[in-house]
Order: C-alpha cells, then sequence, then structure tokens
C-alpha cells in the first residue's frame, strides 16, 4: 500500500514555478471567484517522481510479462509506436490549424483509413469513435440513418448472440434499439434455425464477432448475412477479434455492411490502463453518405449532406492512429498476415497442451484465443476461476479473462497473442497445470492466494455497499 | 400479514385495509449473494403486477425486482439506500416498497407451495 | 520488415506437431470460400528506420506554430519535463483496465488521485475514471440527468458548437428534446432561462467559462433551474477552477469537461480528456470505470474498480451507456500535472491566462479590434476586426502566428495563455499594425 499524494503533501511545498506575471492584474467580480483554494497535493518535484514511481512498481502490463487476457488482445506495443506519436509535426499541432499547415496528418489518416479498408474489405472508414464501444454505437447509427433514409422505419430491434461483449447490447440500447437474444448452437456458433426464427421486417442488424468470444470461426457465417440481407436487416462485424483473421479472411467478404476494429486490440497500440484506445468504424458503398462529420477522406474533412452528426470533438484519438499507421508499415501486407498466423498458433498451442488437463469448452480448433471451463475443478475441490487467477498473480504473469464470455461456467479466455515465444507459454501452462494440481491437494492455499502481491484480496462488497470514491482530505 | 410468492423470488405481502408490502425471498437472497445496491422507484410511480419496478445490484450481477402487485407506490425503504445488506440478513422481515393497488392472487403462490418449490431448483 | 514475433522455424515445426497439424492447415476452419486468394494490398514491411523516416516526412509537412493564440476547445499549456516522463512510464502505459486489483493498485490507486483532483476542482462528490473527451463526458451526462417526465435539455448557444452537436448525435435516437437557447451579449439570460424552463425541463447545459470566452451567471441560472426541479450541468474549464468556484459552489448537480489543459498535447484534437464528476445523489448514474476505496483481507486500505453494476459488461442492453475503454492514460497524465504544478502552480496558469488575455485584449482595441461582447471574460474573448478575419488571420500565419479561430467574416476568437510572453503579445499587435491593417 502506498501513501497517496495527497498524504505526501505539505503546506508551500511547491513543484513546478511559473514566470513572473508580466501583465497587469486582473479583478473579477468577487462572487465567482474561489475563497479557498482547492485542497490538491501540495509537493515538490522530486516527491511526485517518487510517488508515481512506487505506483508504477505496483502495476503491470505486457511489459512487465505475459498478459493472455482473453478479448483484449495484449500484443506488445513497438516502442517505435512511441517514438512516431511524439514527433512534433503529431503531438504539437492544434486541430482547428488551417487544412494547408497539416497536410501531413490529413495524408496520413487517409492513407490508414485506405489500409484498414484493404484489410476488412470495405469501401470507407472514420476514424473519428475513439474506443471500440464508441465504434459500435457510430455503427449502429450509421445503420439506423441507413434504414430512416430508405423510410424503412419499422426496425426497431438488434440481435445479439448470448456470447457477445456486453457493449454490443448496450451500444444497442444507446442507438435506440430494442434487443433479441439470440442463444448459440452446439458449437458455439450462432443457432441458424433460432436466428431464422426471429428474423423479421422489424430487425434493423445482426451484430456479431467472428471469430466470436469462444474464439471460434462461425463457418456459418455466409448463411446468416445472407438470411438477414434478406431479411432487410445489415450485418454488424465486432472487430475485437480482427487479429486471428487478417490476410486470411475479410469481414467485407463475409457479407459484413458495418466493422469496427480495436486499434489498441489488433495494431498494437497500448491499452494505457484503460485507454486511450481508438474504435475506427468501416462501412460498405451504401452507407458511405452517412459517415459523421470530422471524417477524413482523400486528405480532405467530408461534409455528408445525411451525416449522422459528430460523435465527439474533432476527428478522434489521432495520436493513436498514428502509433497504428506505424505499426502498419513497419509489418506489410506479409508481416500482419503473420501476425494473425502466429496468433492462432500460439493460441492452438496451448489448447493442445492444456485440454488433457482442463475441460475445453469448445473442443475444436480455435483461432486466436480459447476458453476453458474451470465447471469440474469447482465441483472436484471448491477452488473457482477466481481463485486460479490469483494463484496466478504470484506467479507474476497476468490471469487470462474470468467469467466470460457469460455462456460457458467457470471460463478463462485465454489469449497469448503472436508476440510471445513458446518458453513463455510453456512456463504459462506449466504454472496453470501446477496450480490445478495445487487445488486437488491443498484448496485452502488457492482460496487465500495471491501471497506475494502488495495486498491480499480485496473486499470488493464492502467497496460497492459503502462507495468512498475520493480520498478525505 | 399474509404472504404470497411470485415465481419470480418476490413476495407480496397482504393484510386487509392495509397497502401491499412487497420483498425478496430468502432463497433470491442466496442466490444474489451479497447486495450492495438497490434501484427503487419513486414514490407516485406506477408498478404492474409481473413487470419490473427496481433491481438489485450484487458486485457482478444485477437482478429486476418484479412487482406482485399492480397500483401506485406509496412508500419505499428508505434504509436500504445505506444499509442494501439488510435484505441478506433478514429478507422476510425488510421490505422493499410499498404499493397501494390490487394483487392478482391466481399469479402468486402461497409460503408452503413456495418452499415446496424452491426446493426444487 | 519489422515483425515483433519471437518463434524461430524449429519452435513453430514443435507447435505444430504439437497440435498435429500441417502448417498450411491452420486455417482450416476457415470455409475455402471465403479465403483470401491473394495478399492483402499493402507495401511489404518496412525496416524501423525507414518507417521513422517517412513517418518524420510526414510529420514535416505540418505546421507547428511558434505562437498559438486559438482556443476553442483546444489549448496549449506549457507541459513539465516530470509529467511526459512519468506518464510514460510502461508499467502504465502497457497495462490495460485493472480487473485484477491485488495486482493493479498501481493503477487503480493513480485512478483514485484522478478522481479526487476532479472532485477537489469541481467540488462534487464523486468523479468516474474518465469519458473519451469533453464532448462525449457532456453527451454521457444527459443520459444522468432524464426522468420518465423529464425528456427536455436546455443547452445555451454558447457552448462548443461540437458539445452540441455530440449531443444530439447522442440523443438522436431517443425522445430526448434538445432545445438550445440564444444568449445576449455573450451569455444566457434569466429571462431567456424562465421562459424556456418547465415540468418537462430535465437540465440545462451551459458552459464556463463559455465557447466565447464570456463568464456566464452561473448562480442565479441554478437558482432558477433548481426551482423548476430540474438539474443543472456545468461544462467546465478544469484549469480556470484553480481560479473560480467551483461549479457546485455555483449550484452544478453534475460537472463535465474537457481537461486536455491539464498537461496534454494539442496533438491535432486527440486523445484528450472527458471528465464527469456528480454529487452523491447522481453518483451511481456516472457511466464508465469507477475506482472506490476498500480494504483487503488483512484490513489494509486498497483500491478496486466500484459500482460495476451499472456497467455494461453486467447491465447488458439495459446500461445506459456502453462506456468500456476510457482515456486511463490520459487520466494519470493528468493527475501529474496537477501533483507538479500544486494548487498554488494551477492558479498561476489560469492567473497567468486571465491576465495575458486581458493585456491583449486592450492592446488589440487600441487598434480597431473591439470586444464583440461586454461581458466579463476570462482568457478567450470575440473582438470584431478592421479588415476581413480571414486576411488578419493569413498576415499572421506569414509571421508564424496562429491567430484566433475566424468565428465571423470580420470576427476573431482569441485564446491567450501562459505559454505567450507579454513581448511576444506586443510583438503580435505590433505585426497586425504594421504589416497587417
Amino acid at each position: 500500500m502506498s501513501a497517496l499524494i495527497f498524504e505526501r503533501s505539505i503546506k508551500n511545498r511547491r513543484g513546478i514555478t511559473l514566470p513572473e506575471f508580466d501583465c497587469p492584474e486582473v479583478h473579477l467580480d468577487e462572487n465567482i471567484v474561489r475563497a479557498a483554494a482547492p485542497r490538491l497535493a501540495q509537493v515538490g518535484e522530486v516527491d511526485v517522481v517518487r510517488h508515481y514511481m512506487e505506483l508504477s512498481r505496483n502495476a503491470f502490463g505486457v511489459d512487465n510479462g505475459f498478459y493472455p487476457l482473453g478479448s483484449c488482445t495484449m500484443k506488445y506495443n513497438p516502442k517505435l509506436n512511441e517514438q512516431t506519436a511524439s514527433l512534433p509535426g503529431f503531438s504539437d499541432i492544434h486541430p482547428l490549424q488551417s487544412p494547408d499547415s497539416v497536410k501531413g496528418a490529413l495524408r496520413l489518416m487517409s492513407e490508414l483509413s485506405q489500409q484498414l479498408c484493404e484489410v476488412t474489405g470495405m469501401d470507407g472508414f472514420t476514424l473519428q469513435p475513439s474506443a471500440g464501444a464508441h465504434g459500435e454505437f457510430t455503427g449502429l447509427l450509421l445503420i439506423h440513418a441507413y434504414h430512416e433514409d430508405r423510410k424503412d422505419v419499422k426496425r426497431s430491434k438488434v440481435i445479439v448472440p448470448d456470447s457477445a461483449h456486453g457493449t454490443n447490447p448496450a451500444s444497442a440500447n444507446m442507438a435506440g434499439y430494442s434487443i433479441i437474444n439470440v442463444p448459440s448452437n452446439a458449437e458455439g456458433g450462432v443457432d441458424v434455425e433460432a436466428l431464422r426464427s426471429v428474423l423479421s421486417d422489424e430487425v434493423a442488424a445482426l451484430m456479431l464477432t467472428n471469430p466470436n468470444t469462444l474464439g471460434l470461426f462461425d463457418p456459418n457465417i455466409e448463411e446468416i448475412a445472407k438470411m438477414v440481407h434478406e431479411a432487410g436487416g445489415l450485418v454488424y462485424y465486432d472487430g475485437a477479434n480482427l487479429n486471428a483473421i487478417m490476410g486470411e479472411v475479410r469481414p467485407g467478404d463475409m457479407g459484413f455492411d458495418v466493422v469496427h476494429l480495436n486499434l489498441h486490440k489488433t495494431f498494437s497500440t497500448p491499452h494505457g490502463g484503460g485507454g486511450p484506445g481508438s474504435g475506427p468504424v468501416g462501412v460498405k458503398a451504401h452507407l458511405l453518405p452517412y459517415l459523421p462529420d470530422g471524417t477524413v477522406v482523400k486528405e480532405k474533412f467530408i461534409a455528408n449532406e445525411k451525416s449522422i452528426g459528430r460523435l465527439r470533438s474533432f476527428y478522434g484519438n489521432f495520436l493513436v492512429n498514428v502509433r497504428a499507421y506505424t505499426y502498419i508499415l513497419s509489418l506489410g501486407s506479409n508481416g500482419l498476415k503473420e501476425a494473425s498466423y502466429n496468433a492462432v498458433l500460439n493460441a492452438n498451442y496451448m489448447m493442445a497442451k492444456l485440454k488433457d488437463h482442463f475441460p475445453v469448452a469448445y473442443p475444436v480448433p480455435c483461432m486466436h484465443e480459447f476458453v476453458l471451463s474451470l465447471q469440474k475443478l469447482k465441483d472436484e475441490t471448491g477452488v473457482n476461476a477466481k481463485d486460479m487467477c490469483k494463484g496466478l498473480l504470484d506467479y507474476k504473469v497476468h490471469p487470462p479473462t474470468m467469467y466470460f464470455p457469460l455462456i460457458v461456467h467457470e471460463a478463462l479466455m485465454i489469449e497469448p497473442t503472436e508476440t510471445e515465444s513458446k518458453e513463455t507459454m510453456d512456463e504459462f501452462i506449466r504454472i496453470l497445470i501446477e496450480l490445478k494440481d495445487k487445488a486437488y491437494t491443498d484448496p485452502e492455499y488457492l482460496h487465500n492466494a495471491p501471497y506475494t502481491t502488495p495486498i491480499k484480496r480485496v473486499d470488493d462488497v464492502l467497496a460497492a455497499r459503502h462507495p468512498v470514491l475520493k480520498a478525505v482530505l | 400479514m399474509k404472504r404470497m410468492y411470485a415465481h419470480t423470488h418476490e413476495w407480496a405481502g397482504l393484510e386487509e385495509g392495509k397497502d401491499v408490502v412487497v420483498g425478496i425471498s430468502d432463497y433470491a437472497q442466496i442466490a444474489l449473494g451479497d447486495i450492495v445496491f438497490v434501484n427503487l422507484p419513486t414514490i407516485g410511480d406506477p408498478v404492474t403486477q409481473g413487470e419490473s419496478f427496481g433491481d438489485v445490484e450484487s458486485v457482478k450481477a444485477v437482478s429486476d425486482l418484479i412487482s406482485p402487485v399492480s397500483g401506485k407506490v406509496s412508500a419505499i425503504n428508505d434504509a436500504l439506500l445505506s444499509a442494501p445488506e439488510l435484505l441478506n440478513s433478514d429478507p422476510l422481515n425488510t421490505w422493499v416498497i410499498k404499493v397501494e393497488g390490487s394483487v392478482d392472487e391466481s399469479l402468486l403462490m402461497d409460503e408452503a407451495t413456495y418452499l415446496a418449490l424452491d426446493k426444487d431448483h | 520488415m519489422a515483425s515483433y514475433l519471437l518463434n524461430t522455424q524449429t519452435q513453430t515445426q514443435e507447435m505444430l506437431d504439437t497440435i498435429g497439424i500441417k502448417q498450411d492447415q491452420l486455417f482450416d476452419m476457415i470455409p475455402s470460400k471465403l479465403r483470401l486468394k491473394r495478399a492483402i494490398k499493402l507495401p511489404e514491411g518496412l525496416s524501423e528506420m525507414e518507417v521513422l523516416q517517412k513517418l518524420s516526412a510526414l510529420a514535416a509537412q505540418n505546421k507547428v506554430y511558434s505562437t498559438i493564440l486559438r482556443g476553442a476547445g483546444a489549448e496549449q499549456h506549457f507541459i513539465p519535463a516530470v509529467v511526459k516522463q512519468l506518464s510514460n512510464r510502461e508499467e502504465f502505459v502497457s497495462a490495460y483496465t485493472p480487473y485484477q486489483a491485488e495486482f493493479s493498485q498501481g493503477i487503480l490507486q493513480s485512478i483514485f488521485e484522478y478522481q479526487t483532483d476532479i472532485c477537489e476542482l469541481t467540488g462534487m462528490d464523486g468523479a468516474n475514471a474518465s469519458v473519451y473527451d469533453g464532448a462525449t463526458a457532456a453527451a454521457e451526462s444527459i443520459a444522468m440527468v432524464l426522468e420518465r417526465t423529464r425528456k427536455t435539455i436546455l443547452i445555451a448557444d454558447s457552448t462548443h458548437p461540437h458539445v452540441i452537436d455530440t449531443i444530439k448525435t447522442y440523443t438522436s435516437c431517443h425522445d430526448t428534446v434538445i432545445e438550445v437557447l440564444k444568449t445576449e451579449n455573450g451569455i444566457l439570460s434569466v429571462d431567456t432561462l424562465k421562459q424556456a424552463l418547465n415540468q418537462n425541463t430535465a437540465a440545462l447545459l451551459i458552459q464556463q467559462p463559455n465557447y466565447l470566452g464570456c463568464l456566464e451567471n452561473i448562480e442565479s441560472l441554478a437558482q432558477m433551474v433548481h426551482a423548476s426541479g430540474a438539474k443543472l450541468i456545468v461544462y467546465a474549464h478544469p484549469l480556470t477552477l484553480a481560479y473560480l468556484k467551483s461549479p457546485r459552489a455555483l449550484g452544478a448537480d453534475i460537472a463535465v469537461g474537457e481537461a486536455q489543459p491539464l498537461g496534454l498535447s494539442l496533438a491535432f484534437g486527440g486523445p484528450y480528456l472527458g471528465y464527469m464528476a456528480a454529487t452523491n445523489e447522481l453518483i451511481r448514474r456516472l457511466p464508465g470505470r469507477i475506482v472506490g476505496q476498500t480494504l483487503d483481507t488483512e484490513g489494509k486500505r486498497s483500491f478496486v474498480l466500484t459500482l460495476q453494476a451499472r456497467e455494461q459488461h453486467i447491465r447488458r442492453e439495459k446500461a445506459t451507456s456502453s462506456l468500456c475503454s476510457n482515456q486511463a492514460l490520459c487520466a494519470l497524465t493528468a493527475s501529474v500535472y496537477v501533483a507538479a504544478m500544486g494548487p498554488q502552480g494551477l492558479k498561476e496558469v489560469a492567473e497567468h491566462s486571465l491576465r495575458k488575455a486581458h493585456y491583449f485584449q486592450t492592446e488589440l482595441d487600441k487598434i480597431g479590434f473591439t470586444l464583440k461582447y461586454t461581458t466579463p471574460f476570462f482568457h478567450e474573448f470575440v473582438t470584431k476586426t478592421p479588415i476581413s478575419a480571414k486576411k488578419i488571420e493569413s498576415c499572421l500565419e506569414q509571421h508564424d502566428i496562429l491567430s484566433g479561430l475566424v468565428v465571423g467574416p470580420q470576427e476573431i476568437l482569441w485564446c491567450v495563455t501562459e505559454t505567450t510572453t507579454k513581448a511576444q503579445l506586443d510583438e503580435v499587435v505590433k505585426i497586425l499594425k504594421e504589416a497587417c491593417l
């Protein structure tokens, strides 16, 4: 446990100093001026440095070690990306400069959009959405605008499989749609008959992740897209798992009308402890007229008469887009394909090595990730997925995603990514098997894990029942 | 007070001439785990038997509260806002809302039937 | 070509053998009909040196001005060296959302401290861990105030146009009514508000200082809003809050805004930092991640993501927001900035901006750039221009100065921060007088 920055505060201590005032004093109405200063920390620069160094020691990123957090694609973030994003020509330009003075930025945005079109098989992109969920919301508004424009106003529902990320139904709700959940079939894909039974002229779209959150490619995708299209709906691609398929198959060729990508997953931009990300949205030609304001096409800001409007200020998380562009230039056509190949290879290797020790939820060849079920382990030992994850912390590896997708009991979702080596994965597999043996011999040990972290298990019930959301000053 | 139960694990406390009292069953609180928050309606809100009037949150889940009565909310249990754990410790004596309205008893079960049903879970 | 892959050919073969497939069978689960039969049409990968050269050449096509007098939602402020050094620590940069609390106390504590900073500046009881930017913060705050019978949102037209547009987009598929109110002399009048308020009004959203730089009479507006049973959302500039009364003190129920001025680069518009804070009554309606303080099993203070049952991964289609990824690293950057500057430093940044803007305005006035609005302003203001505003812009451009934003044929919105010295301001006025007019 570290002291809070506020607990390091000493009255009247200063960090950064500013120049003397060189302009005359101004008197504003005293009714709007603060009487007392905000109670922020009063610390020196050395205090600040030591404080954040201590916090950094209690944080863990991909640069610290293996981070197989399923669905998040925690691949290595190349340092070159950081260097290009910090070039003053990118980091110090004002968003409202004249287009003539930002030709390089507009060119970069146009080229990145083009590259993403080619990777996904779409006809146009907007870089404005700032994260995956923001992209979903954007995509659904585009779908809404498309139907409205065709006076097809009955369409008030969006279909979402039960294996979907929670952001899918939540974004659809934000876009004014009610949700129809469809179950998965025995193979983990969309139950085609169940889908058929809910399709109607009230359905605006189907949202799909393919490969889905179980790491499985839905072989019926062409038929699914065709069914939805025949019912007059559109098909939305959640690109969270694009890292599995670059250069192999494209959402545009599968029949999708709209896609969002997560540049912070597939295109190696860092996750920043929760963000910033970038969630560009790609569309087929019939949706181009609705792209948001602030979109750059062919080095110009477009002005769509039928635009859905603006999703945020300015043009998106530009510096994140600079990083993704850097990555695409570095890897190129073959490199992207190789990245996906190795991501899938690594996942299948781990699954092959683990499948005799833990039941795989859907024991068929996976793509870039797979899901284990620890239900049997829990039934036999009382040790659950959470206990196993806490046990992993003592080995200084980040645990997989737990309890997702919701359709698998005691789920552990493992996504190694392509940038991990065989020896790293072998070590993780060894640890997981060791912990499993421990579960049978000494379950208590795992119930109480972790042991070597700065704190022991947290009381999240206390946190939620009696919220303390800021420091007592 | 006579307690009638819904299939969705809420109870309705019925007493001649008084507003209907609504709570959740012991089975419900066990299934939910540690309850950390209760989203309550406001006094005067209409409620319909069989429809949601609020929800209860645990750390990792949220469940709708389904009204066993139709009418208008006449009181809410403010104590739950600061101490939601009351629903875990004493669900049968912790009411959630009171409703001025009517109950279609044919849609509910008496205590004995509900408890017998409960064991099937 | 860079690849960032580690496995050797031998290791790859060992792995394929373990799986029990041949090299070309890995993607057999994809129907062959769908497979891409050609390479993606992109150039081959480049070496690190070549990529850097290419990106440097692109960056060089963008003009970095030595003097920036343009704000309008994106401001140049001084960023101390310590801010970039610390926020670039790999442990912060390469981590993700702190789902495993025991392993992520550093990230969680940084967010908790950020939430405290925001609460202290705004006077609010709770803040979230950030959203994409100020405009999305404003748009997300609308869902917090809508009630069954109150669906109308009033917004003063002195609010940043991107904020108004984003709110309109966010609410476009619902029965929310957005009513934009006309301002007089740069601010919203009590009379205009009075006429607009009714029993359907959910909230008034107002910017302080507003898009035109003027200071709104928040306190009197607040009283009227509350008297009608509606909520007040103040879109407040966080740096000015070190100098001005907090939104809470003036009567706001929710404070949101753009925190880019707290240590973030101009960056052509992003990544920026949307902050959101609210009174106790509305805390559980905040969207996105929130960090709370709790105890571990040994009774030690610790931090954890909390109130998660509000969020999309639990509430799914019943969630009012789908927010998942946020701007955590930007929030951390802002916290380092606030710590490095301290309350006194922040106040001085605000006061420098205030003084310099007023000095510059006085000097501009002397050469015929009169104020468009006579209402008090903070560090941005609109002047009329004696000749075409576009001509002024291109004239200053030739002297490596980014003028204020042209907002009318003969109107410019100026922004002055601590980064411009009095000498530079004098120089700008001299250039205007001698070269432009």
